[in-house]
């Protein structure tokens, strides 16, 4: 029991669940998956499907902060990787062509991982702080989506570009399998080669690690250019959702969203030690409760105040400081009541 | 021959000297003078191309328009200057704006509502401090959250715009201050903007406190040991910048003549952007309010340049995001210099 209680997803699960019980005592329906043509609905299968684009993001985000760093231009990124291919697909000859819309996909993820480069060069060689390195492209990236757009918010008709968000396949949405096939490639990655081990080194210890032989440049360099080629993914997916590039609210806030998740995981904002099942697992989490937070009726507007709550129990919980209130509230406790027994 | 190349170089050595000597001494000046040269440069060249950019009514309204900006700069600077950083700003401004504007409409009167707007963002500033101070989390994550606590409060008191028909309110921004016509003028926003820089350099050069914001910055430790108060300062730091959050929230308020619980998404960034860019260094330790309020300045022209072109809003962000790297780097390059010497 002990051992259960201490494991670091211990928490993260325990929130997700209490959020889904929450949830299935207020509207029995929450839990129910429905069969329709051999496809799965419900409220469940909407948080896998909905979850996708912060799933890549977050991924993304887990390694950065690995690092010691922060990627703040991701929902940037978002923006214009939906600009580039929605603007291919708009100006092609044959918007349904299955050819068109892998151009276009490859485009728009390949001028993302371009940005995310961009950024790493910004970090990893220039030694800039990441916080302001990535906020240089927080406030260009949007202008620049804005003007591959043109001003205006790009709609297209494309039927095997909708399919990414919107389509099912095996009976699930085929956005959730983008998620999974990015955990998978992620999570061999880092656990079943070094590259996992060498990347908290490099978070715990810079310095220490470079002096020890890691190539620090290089995976930070590296951790930046996945967060860049992911949140490529990430905005194909959102334009895909609404068929449109939106400059201005493609990704907007999803890198606090991000990093709400990788912190609810457990991996904290000082680098180093990782845990990229928390960071699925804090993924669903924010989505239930956006999922709950509009079933309760709330305007959407109104929903960051109930993040904002979160965000502060989770850090205070993580805390070390409250730890140590608690643990002495809880032996007074015991000695008072030891006491009194005797 | 020997003397006549002798000649020059000895009367150079001296001004060379006289520079290095200069840049030595006042090495966090540096990049002020920058930005000014920039801001300078840019002034000279827009009246070259456009030919009517030097008018008083243009450099007036650069000082008007962005008077909120310069108020939130002042409270960034001194978060800034001790290693945080404030994300909730914009927020805080847009949930002030809406609960003035709010209480107003309600029939609270100016003297009431105008002070409850300061301490609602002064206490915003407050939890974010106590986050940071007492619970070691992170500036970055506690304004996070703040941000988001207060951008949801924002819409908590209404979905949609309120007018503002207050007449004091109104009154910060209608009435023009103006000597004669076709010369600068001010208006009380605008003074409200210029008296908070003072206070600000005042306060971050000539007092103890400001001294301690320099020793934080530089070194949280040494500060720590040398027995400065640390914790009241970091504390006062950010409900100094939540006072400045919500003072911007009444003068933006004044200057729209409405709020929108929309109003300042991205203004966070905008305002760090004027910082950097007006000197100060994100690690902390070094920077004045003077920089920030150039930092301003020059954020402000690029927005008058670009709707003087006529072209997309968008390549305001672009620019900004573009010298904001060449300042970084220039930032960095200084500091790696700095510390080479006193190796």
């Amino acid at each position: 029991m002990n051992a259960i209680l201490k494991h670091r997803l211990f928490w993260p699960v325990a929130a997700l669940l209490a959020l889904v019980v929450i949830n299935t005592i207020a509207r029995p329906s929450f839990i129910s998956i429905t069969v329709q043509n051999g496809q799965l609905y419900g409220p469940l299968i909407d948080i896998l499907r909905n979850s996708a684009p912060l799933m890549l993001v977050a991924l993304g985000m887990t390694l950065v902060i690995a690092t010691r760093g922060i990627d703040l231009s991701v929902g940037a990124i978002m923006a214009v990787s939906g600009a580039v291919a929605l603007t291919f697909i708009a100006g092609s000859d044959d918007p349904n062509g299955i050819p068109t819309v892998i151009i276009a996909v490859l485009l728009g993820v390949g001028v993302a991982l371009v940005l995310g480069v961009w950024n790493g060069f910004l970090v990893a060689v220039v030694g800039i702080q990441p916080i302001i390195a990535t906020l240089v492209l927080m406030l260009a990236g949007r202008g620049v989506a804005l003007l591959i757009t043109g001003g205006f918010i790009t709609t297209i008709n494309s039927e095997p570009y909708k399919f990414m968000a919107q389509g099912y396949m095996l009976g699930l949405p085929f956005a959730f399998y983008v998620s999974v096939i990015a955990i998978a490639v992620v999570a061999l990655l880092e656990r079943r080669t070094a590259l996992g081990v060498l990347t908290e080194a490099v978070g715990i210890n810079p310095e220490a690690s470079r002096l020890a032989g890691v190539r620090s440049r290089g995976i930070i360099w590296g951790a930046y250019a996945a967060s860049g080629l992911l949140a490529g993914m990430a905005g194909i997916l959102y334009s895909s959702n609404i068929m449109a590039a939106d400059a201005n609210a493609a990704g907007l806030y999803i890198e606090l969203d991000a990093i709400l998740a990788v912190v609810l995981g457990g991996t904290s904002l000082m680098g180093g030690k990782f845990s990229l099942a928390g960071t699925v697992v804090g993924v669903f989490t924010i989505q239930t409760l956006k999922s709950t937070i509009t079933f309760l009726g709330v305007p959407p507007a109104v929903s960051p105040l109930f993040l904002a709550v979160v965000v502060v129990v989770v850090v205070l919980v993580q805390s070390p400081r409250t730890r140590g209130h608690l643990l002495r509230l809880v032996r007074t406790v015991r000695t008072d009541s030891k006491a009194v027994a005797s | 021959m020997s003397t006549l190349t002798a000649a020059p170089a000895a009367t150079a050595s001296p001004v060379i000297d006289l520079v290095r000597r200069f840049r030595s001494r006042h090495a966090s000046w540096i990049p002020v003078f920058a930005a000014l040269v920039i801001f300078v440069a840019m002034l000279v060249g827009a009246q070259a191309y456009f030919g009517n950019f030097l008018t008083p009514r243009v450099l007036s309204a650069l000082l008007l328009d962005n008077a909120y900006l310069l108020i939130l700069a002042v409270g960034m600077t001194f978060v800034i200057l001790t290693g945080g950083i404030d994300l909730s700003v914009g927020a805080v401004m847009a949930f002030t704006g809406m609960m003035g504007a709010s209480l107003l409409s309600q029939g609270f009167p100016t003297v009431v509502v105008v002070p409850v707007m300061i301490v609602l963002g002064a206490l915003l500033g407050l939890a974010v401090g106590v986050l940071v101070q007492f619970f070691d989390v992170q500036p970055f994550i506690a304004s996070l959250a703040a941000m988001f606590a207060a951008r949801g409060l924002a819409f908590m008191v209404s979905l949609s715009s309120i007018k503002v028909e207050d007449p004091a309110i109104l009154w910060l921004q209608s009435t023009r201050l103006q000597g004669a016509p076709g010369t600068f003028y001010l208006t009380p926003t605008g003074i409200l903007a210029l008296t908070v820089v003072l206070i600000g350099i005042l306060v971050l050069q000539y007092t103890r406190f400001g001294r301690t914001v320099y020793a934080i910055g530089g070194n949280e430790q040494s500060a720590r040991l040398m027995g400065l108060p640390v914790v009241r300062t970091k504390l006062l730091v950010y409900v100094i910048s939540g006072v400045c959050a919500g003072l911007a929230g009444v003068v933006f308020t004044a200057y729209t003549g409405a709020s929108y619980p929309l109003t300042g998404v991205g203004t966070e960034l905008d305002t760090i952007a004027a910082v950097v860019i007006g000197g100060t260094l994100l690690s902390g330790g070094s920077g004045f309010v003077l920089g920030s309020m150039i930092g301003v300045f020059v954020y402000g022209t690029i927005k008058t340049v670009i709707s003087f072109l006529g072209a997309e809003q968008s390549w305001t962000r672009i620019i900004i995001g573009v010298i904001l790297l060449v300042f970084v780097v220039m930032q960095r390059v200084i500091v790696a210099r700095t510390g080479a010497q006193r190796r």
